[in-house]
């Protein structure tokens, strides 16, 4: 038997990404990331694209130009199949988390960086950083790309990141789901369970802004926040390498170009 | 039985007049009866009509591969057959709290996700009556809604005496999104973004659900190309899952190197997905009349190569379980079903297979490329969470083995059909065999063709009181391994 756990471990090698100190893993050729906007070339239809839209990402102001916020986006890619133009397109950065909400938004005029970075906790937690994971209404996509980070071929206690499995060891909360009616309570209590100093990390466009659910009745992420975000990581599910960037960038581990 | 029900194949549409209404009495009846007979309830619903309420009875006649549909009409109340059939109680629970139509004489009326629009104005998430056990020494623990894990949420009440578990209840509602609410406004798009996210680790069993629902509605064929890119999705996702699934397992007695392998190769499995459709939980793949992305040679190729390296890495890392006395010792006998158990509360999936029973949507009620590529029914007897982990063990092998033989030979034909109108006052059921077990989408038309209703049945659904069975006279540590070794939805149940 001992022979046979051997040859196993012979068999799985190494399988611990190089990243960030090497390249990241590549991704799929059709994965799709940043979305970029190409002002010039969106001729103001009537907007095939903000109608078209599941999540309604996408808002146009008066003169018909159009805005994209990546923090309910899915990145189902139906307005760029959509737009006669080619105007919106998805690029293959994976780089999408930003502290500040309004930098989720994109209009193909300020594609400056988005920033992550949050000095307050990558002083404090910088070098050891446990989060306690809460779903709330989470699909379990989230879930399992969080989850991934902690498998050997992401391995974040790389980084000093792990999960704990009780508020009262956490320095933060990493919340899943549009948060359900159901939830708040929970939520809440898990929030002030952890001891402050404390940051927030919201995981997918459902957190973010309630995502698809942002209008039911049932959920309150987005419209009736119940805990303030510190870094939103969007997505549907945000690919876990988005996630371990945006985790690292928080807490300064990898410098913001 | 002639005239009390109509017969129906998976996705076989038929006229709303069609269905037979049978006086409350005989359709209680004639369900009851049914049952008894070895058929399984499917579903048990009801959809709001003009005046009162249309309620459905799906029976599964999973031996002869056809459903039986039967209706009656019921104003305020209607008697309930969870007496005579265990298989209805959640059903009906789900019906009096969505639709205030009371089933008289069920047992006990709990609440089942405590939705905030409810017909129980008081209902608080959680509070409610428990079952328990009262006696000297017996104590109650009870767990969540959050959990340890990086898991969703739910609550677990445990009647113990000291570390036996004379009774689990399971009592969710926490992930309730309001899903079936909100279906029916929906835009085409949005509707299939909330199939794809119904049950989010199982986005190609409910889409291709969906989508072969309104495929049959509108009288088109997804291209047989599409059938088949469908029916990869779906494979990749089971595999995905099981080899997730096994690795916990593993984590959850202790058995450190397959946990840590099943993890990592959990994620090449999503990657296989992510390579055709850029996501790794197909989202965006399977639409209304096909699928959205094609595969060329190269991703062919890459998809064989990687499912090849997957199985290697899996074979090495998973058959170890079977090997080590220690796990062997903490899987057998423990939290054991009986196979009358599960035929009688109506378990579906892997957990029914583990149980001894033959069943499977993709053999029994084969659609699409299922129809012409057969899979293996995989089944063991034992019950236990052996039972579990070897049949996911021997179906993700299966899986493997039919997706390869469908890279190699993936027919020759357009993605899409073109796009037709839904007959109006029509009903379909749509069975899908997710990883967890039999997904039943019910879609109903209105006289302009348009969708009026529409149920999602996970196989959560079915399956949660399987687990609570599971635990009956175990110790209550061993909990996390049972709870794995079925490991239900709680968004697909709460929706
Ligand atoms: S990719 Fe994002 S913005 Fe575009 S249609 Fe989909 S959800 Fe909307």
């Amino acid at each position: 038997m001992l022979f046979e756990i051997l040859k196993a471990r012979f068999q799985q090698g190494h399988q611990t990404t190089a990243y960030p100190a090497g390249p990241p893993p590549q991704l799929s050729e059709r994965f799709a990331g940043m979305p970029a906007i190409e002002r010039s070339a969106c001729h103001s239809c009537d907007g095939i694209c903000a109608g078209l839209c599941p999540s309604r990402a996408i808002q146009r102001d008066a003169a018909g130009a159009v805005a994209l916020d990546m923090g309910r986006c899915l990145f189902c890619n139906e307005c760029a199949e959509a737009c006669p133009k080619d105007a919106i397109r998805f690029t293959s950065q994976y780089q999408l988390a930003a502290a500040k909400r309004e930098d989720l938004i994109t209009d193909g005029v300020n594609a400056d960086a988005r920033l992550a970075l949050n000095e307050r906790a990558a002083r404090l937690y910088g070098r050891s950083f446990a989060l306690r994971v809460v779903s709330a209404g989470g699909c379990g996509a989230c879930e399992a790309d969080v989850n991934v980070l902690t498998t050997l071929t992401w391995d974040i206690g790389r980084f000093g990141l792990h999960y704990a499995a009780s508020p009262r060891h956490a320095d933060g909360l990493l919340l899943i789901g549009p948060v359900p009616e159901n939830m708040a309570f929970a939520v809440k209590e898990t929030y002030d369970a952890i001891p402050a100093p404390k940051f927030v990390i919201a995981v997918g466009a459902c957190a973010i802004s309630g995502g698809m659910y942002a209008d039911h009745p049932e959920c309150h992420a987005g419209r009736r926040p119940i805990i303030p975000i510190d870094l939103h990581i969007p997505g549907c599910p945000p690919h876990p390498l988005t996630i371990l960037d945006g985790l690292l960038r928080f807490l300064g581990r990898i410098s913001e170009e | 039985m002639a005239g009390q029900s109509i017969v129906l194949r998976n996705n076989q549409p038929v006229a709303l007049t069609e269905i037979p209404r049978l006086s409350l009495d005989a359709f209680r009846a004639w369900t009851v009866s049914q049952v008894e007979a070895g058929k399984r309830l499917a579903v048990l619903c009801c959809f709001p009509q003009i005046h009162g309420f249309l309620l459905c009875a799906v029976l599964a006649d999973d031996a002869n591969g056809w459903l039986e549909l039967a209706g009656a009409e019921a104003a305020q109340e209607f008697p309930s057959l969870t007496p005579q059939c265990v298989q209805a109680q959640l059903f009906e629970r789900e019906i009096f709290e969505t639709y205030g139509l009371r089933p008289v004489d069920h047992p006990w009326l709990k609440p089942v996700r405590f939705p905030c629009a409810s017909h129980h104005p008081n209902h608080k998430i959680g509070e409610m009556d428990y079952f328990q056990v009262e006696g000297p020494e017996v104590h109650e623990v009870a767990v969540g809604p959050v959990h340890a894990g990086v898991i969703e949420p739910g609550h677990f009440r445990f009647q113990c005496h000291g570390e036996r578990v004379f009774h689990l209840e399971i009592s969710l509602g926490y992930q309730h999104r309001g899903v079936m609410q909100a279906l029916l406004q929906a835009s085409e798009s949005q509707r299939r973004h909330l199939m794809e996210t119904a049950a989010g680790d199982a986005t190609a069993g409910h889409t291709t659900a969906y989508c072969n629902a309104l495929d049959a509605l509108a009288g088109r064929q997804a291209p047989a190309r599409a059938h088949a890119i469908r029916g990869i999705a779906l494979e990749f996702e089971r595999i995905a899952c099981h080899i997730g699934d096994l690795g916990a397992m593993a984590g959850d007695v202790g058995f450190l190197p397959t946990q840590a392998y099943c993890g990592r190769i959990r994620g090449a499995a999503l990657n296989m997905t992510a390579a055709i459709c850029g996501n790794r939980f197909s989202r965006g793949l399977i639409r209304p009349g096909g699928v959205a992305y094609d595969l060329d040679d190269a991703i062919i190729r890459h998809l064989l190569e990687r499912l090849e390296a997957v199985r290697a890495d899996a074979v090495s890392a998973i058959e170890l379980l079977w090997i080590t006395p220690s796990v062997l010792e903490r899987f057998e006998r423990t939290g054991v079903v009986s196979k009358e158990i599960a035929e009688e509360i109506g378990l579906v999936g892997p957990a029914a297979r583990a149980c001894g029973l033959n069943r499977d949507v993709r053999h029994d009620f084969a659609r699409g490329i299922y129809q012409f590529q057969q899979i293996p029914i995989a089944s063991v007897e034992s019950g236990d969470v052996y039972g579990r982990a070897m049949v996911r063990w021997l179906e993700l092998l299966r899986s493997m083995t039919f997706v390869r033989e469908m890279l190699l030979a993936l027919p020759d034909s357009k993605i899409m059909s073109e796009p037709g109108a839904m007959k109006p006052e029509s009903i379909v059921v749509s069975l899908v065999e997710g990883w967890r077990g039999e997904i039943c989408h019910i879609a109903v038309t209105d006289a302009q063709g348009e969708l009026s209703g529409y149920k999602i049945i996970d196989p959560s659904f079915h399956n949660w009181f399987g687990l609570a069975c599971a635990l009956r006279d175990e110790a209550i540590s061993d909990f996390p391994l049972c709870n794995k070794s079925f490991n239900l939805s709680y968004c697909g149940f709460d929706l």
